[in-house]
């Protein structure tokens, strides 16, 4: 079965980070805290729901669905 | 002696620019850093009586592995002890309320060898989230001195300075490193430290990693490094996103020593709630339509007064250097040729300085990162970005600084598509030309009450440029083919009030920079201008005029003067020019009057009208000097109809033609310097050209 990615939280929903499936989009993931074990939480969705943004280690950060789907949840 | 150099580094938002400004004031200069276009900011800051050090801005990272261009200046400057900006001390701008994300660019610029200063700023902020921060443990566990700083206000500077001081007499360097790459690959640190003579570990590792984007490497030392790549089988990858997730794990352990957090866990704060309206899918865009409204109408009715004003003050100052000046040759180089053509660049000035103070407080703010979210995904379809919508905006003041905007886009095809449609965008160069041919052809008149269709028009205009940059940047996106993935990951930062000091800043140098440059040039073309309009080859000009005193001696003394003129005109070098591209632009209904014009707006399209001025005053009889530009180009008679010579059709023909042409030597030169390449001038160049050809073609043809 498919894992759950941060693509798929609804807003307000939290989840763990678990692994990446995309190792070069992880190395600047990473730097910006998106860490394996961290709590994320979806802030909201722009217009037609992409990009979101995403609460992460304290703030606030951006990021296209198709980059939010190489970040897995548990 | 060399002064010291204290390099300001830090992720973006985290106040490096607010404490560079606190520290240089306004001795700031803007300079480039070698070998690329990037801005380098520098300024002096005393730290005693005997030495000013030289402050260097670099730009903002989140760690010293580059994702864009304008980030690579960094390491390749602390990587490197022979650069010019090479840091004696580096300090590195902390945000309070965010020490986490922070820290792992402190660790990295520490873990190099670098004598550094932490300065610890937005403790407001993070008091606000109800989070303290302990910077005596923070200094103790992290090795190095560390400030508390408040860079908006000011506070601490003196505490830095002190603490700056102290490390450039007997730098403390913190004991261990939080990262230490030889604990994984030591046989690969240990042969890249001998082979090229490094000491410290870390600086070993960038090598190994980042040498393709080190400048101070030539080819053979990066081939080496590939060698010793290969040899050792080492993977980048995997091995930076370790480094990664090792420095935020012993991070991790810091924080939870130095910070107590009270915040009630899911309370939202204010910048949450904002969030929630400003990326709405009905009010978001709402209010971003209603904010461009803001800023168009700003452009076009706010600085209306004060263009009048400054159009009546060099109007009247003409009149009375004619009135009061004995005349001759010099006093008409004066009136006719200098002071027509830098009247006309003058006249923005109003509209730049609005343009940039509603832009820089939208940056100021944090709004325009959100107007990058919520453009990103239909600047998407048309192969652009969300970062885009800032060039593009820009664009509509300058494509110059636009185009170096493009520097945060990381993707290079993006960036590409970028550079090359912005120019499209109606620049404020192109302004002044809509602005004069539509009062000759469109009447003032109200529609539905409220509109008047001269303002519709001009937006028409507008509308046109931006529809046909998504167009381009479509047909580029079929064109350019890219293996290479587009990203944006971007933070948003928090809502802020806008720094009045940094936006003063930001206008005053884009008005300076626009009259200084732009100005230059234009004084330059009016001067030749005059002269070519004014001489002509052996007596040409004088049989000109003794031609028309024999044929037309029945004409009043005025009309006879405006013909003597007009025909001297003809005769003079100018004349022959545009004679001589009259071929070339007679099917799009332009005379060689008009042709002139062209042929000296082709460096820089704001001169068309200086030109015009130029041209038609001389080809007056130059004794009604209060006439407008606007009343002359009405009087003009086709010679061949005896009707006006500006019919709707060919009024619109020019006004298209403005629309698409590249008439900027300076954007030219801003696309070859960050493309680095003449390949791409030239395609901007050629398609824009063809472009306007066309599209005046058929105006003209379809309304004739």
């Amino acid at each position: 079965m498919s894992k759950r990615s941060v693509a798929d939280l609804k807003i307000g929903e939290r989840a763990i980070i678990q692994a990446f499936n995309d190792e070069v989009m992880s190395l600047k993931l990473l730097e910006m805290g998106c860490l394996p074990g961290a709590e994320v939480c979806m802030g909201s969705k722009a217009p037609l729901g992409d990009p979101i943004c995403l609460h992460v280690s304290g703030y606030c950060l951006s990021m296209r669905k198709a980059e939010a789907a190489t970040i897995l949840v548990e | 002696m060399k002064p010291p150099v204290i390099a300001l580094i830090g992720n973006p938002n985290a106040g490096k620019s607010s404490l560079f400004n606190q520290l240089t004031g306004l001795r700031q200069k803007t300079g480039n850093f070698p070998g690329v276009t990037m801005d380098r900011k520098s300024g002096p800051w005393a730290i005693d009586e005997q030495t000013t050090a030289t402050v260097v801005d670099l730009p903002g990272v989140y760690s010293v592995y580059p994702k864009s261009l304008d980030e690579q200046v960094v390491t390749d400057i602390l990587a490197n002890p022979k650069h010019r900006d090479y840091p004696d001390v580096a300090i590195v701008v902390i945000d309070a309320s965010n020490l986490h994300r922070n820290l792992l660019l402190f660790t990295q610029v520490a873990d190099l060898g670098l004598p550094t200063v932490l300065a610890l700023n937005m403790l407001d902020v993070a008091k606000e989230q109800d989070k303290e921060v302990n910077a005596v443990r923070l200094a103790m566990r992290l090795g190095v001195p560390v400030v508390r700083v408040n860079a908006r206000l000011g506070e601490g500077v003196d505490a830095l300075r002190k603490a700056v001081q102290k490390q450039l007499l007997e730098p403390v360097l913190p004991g261990k490193p939080l990262f230490d790459p030889a604990d994984e690959v030591p046989d690969l640190i240990a042969e890249t430290k001998e082979q090229y003579g490094l000491t410290n570990n870390y600086l070993a590792l960038q090598y190994v990693i980042q040498h393709d984007g080190f400048t101070f490497l030539n080819q053979q030392q990066r081939q080496n490094l590939d060698t010793l790549i290969t040899d050792h089988q080492f993977r980048d990858v995997p091995f930076q996103a370790g480094e990664t997730i090792t420095r935020y794990k012993r991070i991790a352990q810091i924080v939870t020593e130095v910070v107590t957090d009270q915040r009630p866990i899911g309370k939202p704060t204010w910048t949450q709630k904002l969030d929630r309206i400003l990326l709405h899918p009905i009010w978001g865009y709402t209010i971003f339509a209603l904010i461009l409204l803001l800023i168009f109408q700003a452009i076009f009715a706010w600085a209306a007064p004060f263009m009048d004003g400054i159009d009546a003050g060099v109007a009247w100052l003409n009149g009375q250097l004619k009135e009061s000046l004995p005349p001759g040759p010099l006093t008409d180089l004066l009136t006719d040729g200098i002071l027509a053509g830098v009247g006309g660049i003058l006249v923005f000035i109003p509209q730049i300085a609005f343009l940039f103070l509603l832009v820089s407080l939208l940056e100021e703010s944090g709004y325009m990162a959100r107007v990058m979210v919520i453009m990103d995904r239909i600047m998407r379809k048309f192969g652009l970005n969300g970062r885009s919508v800032v060039p593009l905006i820009s664009g509509v003041a300058c494509a110059v600084p636009a185009i170096m905007a493009t520097r945060s886009i990381g993707t290079r095809r993006d960036r590409l598509i970028t550079i090359l449609v912005t120019p499209l965008m109606s620049c404020s160069a192109r302004l002044p030309i809509y602005t004069i041919l539509i009062a000759l052809v469109v009447p003032s008149r109200r529609v539905l009450g409220v509109f008047n269709i001269q303002g519709l028009a001009l937006m028409a205009l507008y509308l046109l440029g931006l529809l046909s940059a998504l167009v381009a940047a479509y047909v580029l996106k079929l064109i350019l083919k890219t293996k290479e993935r587009g990203y944006f990951i971007m933070e948003l930062p928090t809502f802020k009030l806008p720094r009045w000091n940094h936006v003063g800043l930001a206008v005053w140098e884009s008005v300076r920079a626009f009259v200084w440059e732009a100005g230059r040039v234009i004084l330059a073309i009016s001067i030749v201008l005059w002269v070519l309009a004014s001489y002509g080859p052996g007596n040409a000009m004088q049989q000109a005029e003794d031609a028309v005193r024999r044929e037309q001696a029945t004409l009043s003394n005025d009309e006879l003067n405006n013909r003597i003129a007009s025909e001297r005109l003809e005769a003079s070098y100018a004349g022959k020019f545009g004679h001589f591209i009259e071929p070339a632009i007679r099917p799009l209904g332009y005379d060689w009057k008009i042709g002139i014009a062209l042929l000296s707006s082709f460096a820089a399209r704001e001169v068309f009208v200086g030109t015009m001025s130029t041209i038609y005053s001389i080809g007056d009889g130059g004794d009604d000097a209060g006439v407008t530009i606007r009343e002359r180009l009405r009087q003009e008679r086709n010679p061949a109809t005896g009707g006006p010579m500006y019919t709707p059709a060919l009024a619109w023909s020019l006004l298209i033609f403005y629309v698409f042409a590249m008439m900027c030597m300076s954007t030219l030169a801003a696309t070859q310097r960050e493309t680095k390449s003449w390949w791409w001038p030239t395609v901007q160049l050629v398609y824009m050209m063809v472009l306007a050809y066309g599209a005046a073609f058929l105006t003209y043809r379809l309304m004739s």
